[in-house]
């Protein structure tokens, strides 16, 4: 038996030692993070930790966008003025004829016995920052778990759908982009009501529409809204513009690129819609039960 | 043949653990910073920059649980999988130790020719993680960061150093 002298200094584990338990510890959290949902409350508690840092992180961006603010001139003031103001006029046109097709189409809805659109809930959030990673489309906006953001709400700008709330912070929320890979919304086209899948491809302004057959009728400068066929996003709302379709012999299905109409890649302030579905209404109740002896008080 | 002598070596005050806390949070800082457009090609992983610093220059100090909970503190940040970064991070603290008396035997400037590769094998294995995962190639720019992480490492070292330069006695004449 080999005697081995005790060491000078107690140095614990060898580096070795030490590297392969904490890859092993990371390759354990990959895995159940990836696969299993048990670690959202550890990210929550270090997300909580790092809320200071990020908001440090973000103080010369948004004290650079005030002064920026404060120093613009009369001129630009006076334009930007008179645009808000056409474009108040016009909308107020719009605002007119949508209240009489509102009332109209309800009263078509209950003539057909249809269900009622499901009316929409919006919540003003700003961007905090766009996720530092080229991986992914995301972005983190400044409303969280506290103002009862919940995962799965969609996310728009003033033209259109920006994407979904992914995961919600105590503080904060994460927002995948429409422009992200993994990130699909079931649309229609516009024009003539074809419905089809949009996905993201990973690059800035640039959607997908995948499958679809060589033979279907989208064409170029198409608009494509949400169908609200998932239950996620309401539908009508504008998603994205056909830029291309190419139609090849070879290939089973049309490649068609579309660009989003909402600006993913710059917006601060976006718009957090919480769709409230009209649950069909109770049950009659029945005779109450009688209360004996007991005094209502008021 | 005495080409490569040993790097003179400064007298420096002992490093406290609270320091090497305090230049993490910054780099955590500045990575958490809005990069974006060509800012987030080039930008180097401050963290990963700081942990091989401190593990090369304070093997003793600088450990592999400090280095595994800023990665875990990245991977929150970034909302990507718990324990990429750890990993990463981790596996870059090993090679700063256990090369930690090599590096130190040459001057700061041909020391970021030493480091430049750890950072590539860095970026690497958070690439090789996230592809496992499904993601895209991100492409060849991705690694420019690491270069640049190189060219920052002498004045990251000088910047460091400041603070821990013993200070001129005032008695002595």
């Amino acid at each position: 038996m080999e005697y081995q002298a005790p060491p000078f200094f107690k140095t614990g584990p060898t580096p070795l030692a030490r590297l392969l338990i904490l890859s092993a510890l990371s390759l354990a959290l990959l895995i159940s993070d990836a696969r299993f949902n048990y670690l959202a409350p550890l990210r929550q508690v270090a997300a909580v930790i790092l809320y200071p840092l990020q908001r440090i992180a973000l103080a010369p961006a948004s004290i650079a966008r005030r002064v920026g603010d404060f120093f613009v001139t009369h001129s630009s003031l006076r334009t930007q003025n008179d645009r808000l103001e056409r474009e108040n006029f016009e909308n107020a046109g719009m605002l007119q004829e949508l209240k009489g097709l509102r009332a109209e189409n309800e009263r078509l809805r209950a003539l057909l016995g249809a269900r009622k659109r499901f009316g929409v809930d919006a919540t003003a959030a700003e961007v905090v920052y766009a996720a530092r990673d080229p991986f992914s489309r995301r972005i983190v906006i400044d409303k969280g778990m506290r103002d009862e953001v919940k995962a799965g709400q969609p996310v728009v700008d003033e033209n259109g759908l920006l994407g979904q709330v992914t995961r919600v912070y105590p503080w904060l929320a994460e927002v995948t982009l429409v422009t992200d890979k993994s990130h699909f919304v079931p649309v229609q086209n516009l024009r003539n009501g074809l419905r089809a899948v949009l996905s993201g491809t990973g690059s800035d302004g640039v959607l997908e529409l995948r499958f679809v057959p060589v033979n279907a009728d989208h064409a170029n400068g198409d608009e494509l809204v949400t169908s609200g066929i998932d239950g996620v996003y309401p539908p009508g709302l504008p998603v994205a513009r056909i830029s291309q379709v190419e139609r090849s012999a070879t290939r089973l299905f049309a490649r068609i690129t579309c660009t989003p109409l909402a600006g993913v890649s710059n917006h601060t302030q976006v718009l957090l819609l919480s769709a409230q579905r009209d649950l069909p209404p109770r049950p009659a109740e029945q005779a109450k039960p009688r209360v004996k002896g007991k005094a209502r008080k008021r | 043949m005495a080409t490569s002598r040993p790097a003179p070596q400064e007298i420096l005050l002992p490093v406290k653990p609270g320091y090497i806390a305090l230049t993490l949070a910054a780099a955590l800082l500045l990575n958490l910073l809005p990069w974006s457009g060509y800012g987030l090609w080039i930008k180097p992983d401050f963290v990963a920059l700081v942990v091989l610093y401190w593990c090369i220059e304070q093997p003793r100090k600088m450990g592999f649980i400090g280095a595994w909970l800023v990665g875990l503190f990245m991977d929150v940040a970034d909302g990507t999988l718990f324990g990429q970064h750890a990993l990463a991070y981790t596996i870059l603290a090993y090679a700063g130790i256990v090369l930690h008396r090599r590096v130190r035997m040459f001057a700061i400037t041909p020391q970021a020719l030493h480091v430049i590769p750890l950072f590539l094998m860095n970026d690497l294995i958070i690439v090789s993680v996230r592809m496992l995962g499904g993601a895209d190639f991100p492409g060849w720019h991705y690694f420019i960061g690491s270069f640049v992480a190189g060219a920052l490492w002498p004045p990251l070292a000088a910047l460091l150093k400041i603070p821990l330069r013993p200070k001129p006695d005032p008695f002595h004449v």
